[in-house]
C-alpha cells in the first residue's frame, strides 16, 4: 500500500474524537467529516456513535446524505457504530426517522435498555483470533439480515455485528476501548 | 459476563452526547420538538431555571408523572435533576429508569456540605463545576460527566465563558507543571491528587465537559465550544425565546459548524427574539445558583 489510508470521521455529533485517535493509533490518517467536499478523497468513512436522530437531521440539513450514499455504492468502506448502525440500516422497526439506508439489515434502537441497562462484555468475532471487549451504550441489535450481509457476532442471541461487501457495522464501541483488532479489520477494507 | 454500570459504560454515555445540545423540557410536546430539532438529550423538568429563578421558593426533584411521560414522548436520553446532596431523590430517578441524574445547583440544595456518593449508584450523574478543583472533587465522588455552572435562567453567557476560561486555565496550568510540584497544586485545587496526576498527564478532564447556564443564542453555542467545550446545555434559553423550534436547530447546528462563521451567520438570521437576559450584576449573591455546592 502506497501512503497512509485517509478515513474520514463523521463529525456531526457524538464519539468522532475516540474514533479518530484509534485510526491514529493504527497509523492511518483521519478527518473530520462535517460538509459534503470533505468526503472527497477518503478512503473509507467511519459514522461513529452519538444519536442517530441528531446524526440523522444534519445529514440532511447540511446535504451530505446523497453523496455518501453514491460513495457506498461506488465501493467505499463505511463503518458505522451504535448510533451508525442505525444511520447505515434499511430498516428500524417502529420508527421512521432518517436512515442512508445503505446495509440489508433491520436494527432495533436502544434494544438492550435504557442507560441502567448499559453493559460490557467480551464478545467472539468470526475470524478474531481473540475476543473484543464490547462497550454497549443504550445499544441497538440487528434483529434481521438478508440479501449478501453476514452475521460476525453475536451476543447472548443478538447480533451486534455483521458486514456487507464494504459495509461494516457494530453495535458496541471499540472506539471506547485500547484493542484497536476491530479498527483494523476496517483499515484491511478500505 | 456482562458487567453493568462500569464507569466506562457511565462515562461512554456522556462521550456519546459530544458535540451535541442537550435541553431543557416540561412536556412531551417539548420534548419532541427537541428531539425532532436534533437535541442529542433532554433534560426532564417542572419548569425551566428561569422560572425557578421567578418562582422563588424551595425548588425539588420534579414530579415523576412529568419526568414518565417525557420519556415516553422520546427515543433520546432523558435526565433528571435532583437536589445537592439528595441521595433519596436520586434513588428515585435511578427507579424511574431516568439516562442521566444531574445533581443541580438550580434546585434548592438539601446539603450544605456533602454532595451525593455518585460511585453507588447505577446511573451516571452530570455536576456543575466553576473551577478545575471543584470539577476533579465531583468526579473523584463519582461523576462521569462535568458542566460549567454558568449562571442557569439568566440568558448570560458571561459567567459560563468565566468557568469555562478558568477550567481550561488550570488544566493548562497543571500541564506545565513538574511532577515534584503534583501534591502541591492538588492542595491548593482542593482537588483528589490522582486526578491531579491524570490531568496533568492527558492535558484533559477524564470526563466530558459540557458548557451550561446562560447559552441563548447559536453564537453562544459556538462560543463555548470553541472556548473547549464538548457540547452544550440550554435550559430556558429555547423555550423562553419566540420561536422555539427555528432556535433549537439552530443552537444545534451552532454546536456542530461552531467553527465556521460563514453557517453560524446563516443559521443566526431570523429566529425571533431571544429569552430576556439577565445583568448578574444585578443578582444579590443568594440569587446567584453558582454559589450552591461545595
Amino acid at each position: 500500500m502506497a501512503g497512509k489510508k485517509v478515513i474520514g470521521v463523521l463529525a456531526l455529533q457524538g464519539a468522532f474524537v475516540e474514533h479518530e485517535a484509534a485510526l491514529r493509533r493504527c497509523g492511518a490518517k483521519a478527518i473530520r467529516v462535517r460538509r459534503k467536499e470533505e468526503l472527497e478523497g477518503i478512503d473509507g468513512l467511519i459514522i461513529p456513535g452519538g444519536e442517530s436522530t441528531s446524526i440523522g437531521r444534519l445529514l440532511v440539513a447540511y446535504d451530505l446524505a446523497e453523496t455518501i450514499v453514491e460513495r457506498s455504492q461506488t465501493g467505499m468502506p463505511i463503518f458505522g457504530t451504535c448510533a451508525g448502525m442505525i444511520v447505515m440500516a434499511k430498516e428500524i422497526p417502529g420508527s421512521d426517522q432518517f436512515t442512508l439506508g445503505l446495509m440489508d439489515i433491520s436494527a432495533r434502537r436502544n434494544a438492550f435498555g435504557r442507560q441502567v441497562e448499559s453493559f460490557e462484555a467480551d464478545l467472539d468475532v468470526k475470524g478474531f483470533p481473540r475476543p473484543v471487549r464490547g462497550i454497549f451504550i443504550r445499544a441497538p441489535y440487528i434483529d434481521r439480515v438478508w440479501g449478501e450481509t453476514e452475521v460476525l457476532s453475536v451476543y447472548e442471541g443478538k447480533v451486534v455485528m455483521a458486514r456487507e461487501r464494504n459495509l461494516l457495522t457494530c453495535s458496541f464501541h471499540p472506539e471506547l476501548t485500547t484493542d484497536l483488532s476491530i479498527h483494523k479489520y476496517f483499515l484491511d477494507m478500505a | 459476563m456482562a458487567q453493568k454500570a462500569t464507569f466506562a459504560v457511565k462515562k461512554g454515555l456522556a462521550q456519546m452526547l459530544k458535540g451535541g445540545v442537550i435541553m431543557d423540557v416540561t412536556t412531551p410536546e417539548q420534548a419532541k420538538i427537541a428531539e425532532e430539532a436534533g437535541a442529542c438529550a433532554v433534560m426532564a423538568l417542572e419548569r425551566v431555571p428561569a422560572d425557578i429563578r421567578a418562582a422563588g421558593g424551595v425548588a425539588r426533584m420534579a414530579d415523576p408523572t412529568v419526568i414518565l411521560r417525557i420519556m415516553d414522548a422520546v427515543t433520546i436520553p432523558v435526565m433528571a435533576k435532583c437536589r445537592i446532596g439528595h441521595f433519596v431523590e436520586a434513588q428515585i430517578l435511578e427507579a424511574l429508569g431516568v439516562d442521566f441524574i444531574d445533581e443541580s445547583e438550580v434546585l434548592t440544595p438539601a446539603d450544605e456540605k456533602y454532595h451525593i456518593n455518585k460511585k453507588e449508584f447505577n446511573v451516571p450523574f452530570v455536576c456543575g463545576a466553576r473551577n478545575l478543583g471543584e470539577a476533579l472533587r465531583r468526579i473523584g465522588e463519582g461523576a462521569a460527566m462535568i458542566r460549567t455552572k454558568g449562571e442557569p435562567g439568566t440568558g448570560n453567557v458571561v459567567e459560563a465563558v468565566r468557568h469555562m476560561r478558568q477550567i481550561m486555565d488550570e488544566i493548562r496550568w497543571l500541564k506545565s507543571l513538574p511532577k515534584d510540584e503534583l501534591m502541591t497544586a492538588a492542595k491548593e485545587l482542593q482537588a483528589p491528587y490522582d486526578l491531579v496526576v491524570e490531568v496533568a498527564r492527558t492535558g484533559r478532564l477524564p470526563v466530558v465537559n459540557f458548557s451550561a447556564g446562560g447559552i441563548a443564542t447559536p453564537a453562544d453555542a459556538a462560543l463555548m465550544m470553541k472556548l473547549g467545550a464538548d457540547g452544550n446545555f440550554v435550559g430556558s434559553g429555547i423555550f423562553k425565546s419566540s420561536d422555539p423550534i427555528a432556535r433549537a436547530r439552530a443552537i444545534v447546528a451552532a454546536t456542530t459548524y461552531y467553527d465556521d462563521p460563514k453557517v453560524l451567520a446563516e443559521i443566526s438570521r431570523d429566529l425571533g427574539e431571544a429569552m430576556t437576559g439577565i445583568d448578574i450584576k444585578t443578582l444579590a449573591s443568594e440569587e446567584r445558583m453558582q454559589e450552591r455546592g461545595w
